[in-house]
């Protein structure tokens, strides 16, 4: 342990710890958990790498063949082995534009987590250390924020955005609208786990300590403070995580979230769900299936890490 | 008691004032409501006695005191999309949201209920087993999914339901409800079980973990040692106490049914507000979209205001607390 106490970690000395913290060893244990975590990461791999990983490129409309339109899955009847989940009205892949999908529904989920943890955490750190009015200002902010469901909040803001964009812009910006509405529907939640927590840091001694020695109070925040209250963050972004994919599928079916151009999970739910009376039901219930898969996953692993975290459990 | 009910309805009001605030200045500052309304070809002295008209030359406090106002008499103007008065369309559309608010309300908490305390009672048989496996996809299913198996499953494969609207509706005076026809009652069924799905888990897992809790308390095993019978025990004794939390969540949700129901009013075509709103923001219709927000505003404000309130009644620990603390 010469070198930990220099100080520095060697590669394999940081994989051991791994292997032997409590965390991995009740990873091991609970195969629904491992099970949730493999496809997971089956879901990042495949949407990060669509491009280079999908059997075809649905929106290369050179590619498209009309003829090819409509073909059920491949182990129905009329099924082709080149389209294993069917083709969509358009003769598109399904299990193509299933993989681009979650791409663009993980890039909206991932982007929005990131925008409502930077928002709410560095307004809770704020109303938790400093406290006093500007306690009360933000979280007066965020009491009025709750008294309304975060869905509405973000079709609101998604709506009024996309009125206030010049025409032409809408479709470019469309994306980023929704991860700013989705965004900011969801700041109040981390906002109040960080200022509790934030609370109770605020009167340890070596926050003390940073304080006498004349440390800038900013710094004592972002140095000494928010690495100890980042643990129910972590827990409350995963399980967002979830959350945020359910709500850009939600605007998208709604038909206010991200452009046809670039369809999402919800988007491709919505346009397959005009082909559902005519019997072509794999357009819609394959991308529904594919986003109940990753919530269900996603959702199981922030539990896990929830309890796993919870000393209280131990 | 007295101050801390004050003090929520001081929240309420406070509430209310910044949505109207947002609403306001939606209505004001989002697009130009002169343009919205006059159409191209109107010249410039006509937009200037228009604007004139609408007193939107006035200062700033003036207009929102006037936007209050009309609000209060339930007075948002004329639809940018429909060239009819908001209040109007909100009044025809309110009914159909409403009965299906209501009838998912009764659905989730009928249903909900009796299986968490049957979850809550037997927790290792296999039918408890079956309801939490049941809820865990209550709370995985977005909405518009559940909505779209629904369809999928009974009015395409079947066809024994319909897929969109609300059947036969009759007039009772100015109230139009569909639950007077067979077609009405089919009709509703499927919206608003995708709407009580979700609910019903919460309140499923809610009243499992409490009844857990209580049943390992002192006074259940007093009852027991009692020779009270089990009936009496799981409903008069543990059950009751279950009920202070069990009355929040039904009554929050209660408001979060009102804006879930924009999606299953959108999946399943149903002519409520919900659906009117979706259509709104499709077609940037300013003065429908502000009048919804107020709307909702006002109805989660009153639940959670009155949910507040029915702790004290529910719960005489509370009233007790309070006034040992407010006698020291």
């Amino acid at each position: 342990m010469a070198e930990n106490q220099l100080g520095v970690t060697r590669p394999h000395d940081l994989w051991n710890r791994v292997l032997d913290s409590d965390l991995f060893y009740s990873f091991t244990r609970n195969p629904i958990v491992v099970i949730s975590a493999i496809v997971t990461l089956l879901f990042f791999i495949a949407a990060g790498f669509a491009p280079w990983l999908a059997p075809h490129n649905p929106f290369d409309a050179a590619s498209l063949d009309l003829m090819e339109a409509s073909t059920p899955p491949v182990w129905l009847e009329d099924g082709m082995s080149k389209f294993l989940l069917g083709t969509d009205d358009q003769g598109r892949d399904i299990l193509s534009t299933i993989m681009f999908g979650s791409r663009v529904s993980l890039i909206v989920g991932f982007s929005a987590v990131l925008f409502s943890v930077v928002v709410g955490v560095s307004a809770g750190l704020l109303a938790g250390y400093m406290g006093g009015w500007i306690d009360a200002m933000i979280m007066r902010m965020a009491d009025v924020q709750l008294a309304i469901p975060a869905i509405l909040i973000a079709l609101m803001i998604n709506g009024v955005v996309a009125i206030l964009l010049p025409r032409d812009m809408q479709v470019d910006m469309a994306i980023y609208v929704l991860i700013m509405a989705i965004g900011v529907s969801e700041w109040p939640k981390y906002a109040r786990v960080t200022r509790g927590s934030a609370m109770v840091e605020r009167n340890k001694e070596y926050v003390a300590a940073a304080r006498v020695i004349g440390v800038h109070p900013l710094l004592i925040m972002l140095r000494h403070v928010l690495p100890n209250v980042m643990g129910p963050v972590l827990v409350f972004a995963t399980l967002g995580l979830a959350l945020a994919v359910i709500t850009e599928a939600t605007l998208s079916f709604l038909g206010v979230g991200v452009p046809p151009t670039t369809p999402s999970l919800g988007t491709l739910i919505r346009v397959g769900n005009n082909y559902l009376f005519s019997g072509e039901w794999w357009i819609t219930l394959f991308p529904c299936v594919a986003l109940v898969t990753l919530v269900l996953a996603v959702n199981l692993l922030g539990d896990w890490l929830r309890d796993a975290l919870n000393p209280k459990l131990r | 008691m007295i101050a801390y009910v004050i003090q929520r309805a001081l929240q309420a009001v406070a509430v209310m004032v910044v949505v109207s605030l947002v609403s306001f200045m939606l209505f004001n500052f989002v697009g130009d409501p002169v343009d919205n309304m006059v159409g191209q070809e109107a010249s410039y002295e006509e937009r200037v006695a228009m604007r004139d008209n609408l007193g939107l030359n006035d200062p700033f406090l003036v207009q929102f005191a006037r936007f209050m106002g009309n609000a209060a008499q339930g007075e948002f103007g004329i639809s940018y999309r429909i060239q009819r008065p908001v209040a109007d369309l909100i009044a025809e559309r309110m009914p159909a949201t409403l009965e299906l608010v209501i009838a998912s309300a009764i659905l989730s908490v009928f249903l909900g209920i009796p299986m968490g305390v049957y979850t809550g009672i037997k927790p290792n048989s296999w039918l408890s087993r079956t309801f939490l496996v049941g809820s865990l996809v209550g709370v995985t299913l977005p909405t518009f999914v559940i909505g779209i198996l629904l369809i999928y499953i009974f009015a395409v494969a079947w066809g024994v339901l319909p897929s969109f609207g609300r059947g036969e509706a009759v007039m009772l005076g100015w109230w139009s409800t569909g639950l007077l026809t067979a077609s009405g009652w089919k009709a509703i069924l499927m919206p608003s079980v995708t709407l009580a799905l979700f609910q019903m888990t919460i309140i499923l897992r809610l009243v499992r973990s409490e009844m857990l809790e209580v049943m390992r308390t002192d006074f259940i095993k007093f009852a027991r040692a009692r020779g009270l019978p089990d009936r009496m025990i799981n409903f008069g004794h543990a059950f009751k106490n279950t009920l202070v939390p069990v009355i929040t969540i039904v009554g929050l949700n209660l408001g979060s049914l009102i804006a879930f129901s924009i999606i299953t009013e959108t999946v399943f075509q149903w002519p409520g507000m919900g659906f009117l709103f979706i259509q709104a923001v499709g077609f940037a219709d300013i003065p429908v979209m502000a009048a919804y927000l107020v709307l909702v505003a006002v109805i989660f404000v009153s639940i959670n205001l009155f949910v507040d309130i029915l702790y004290f009644v529910v719960d005489p620990r509370l009233r007790a607390d309070k006034t040992v603390a407010a006698g020291n």
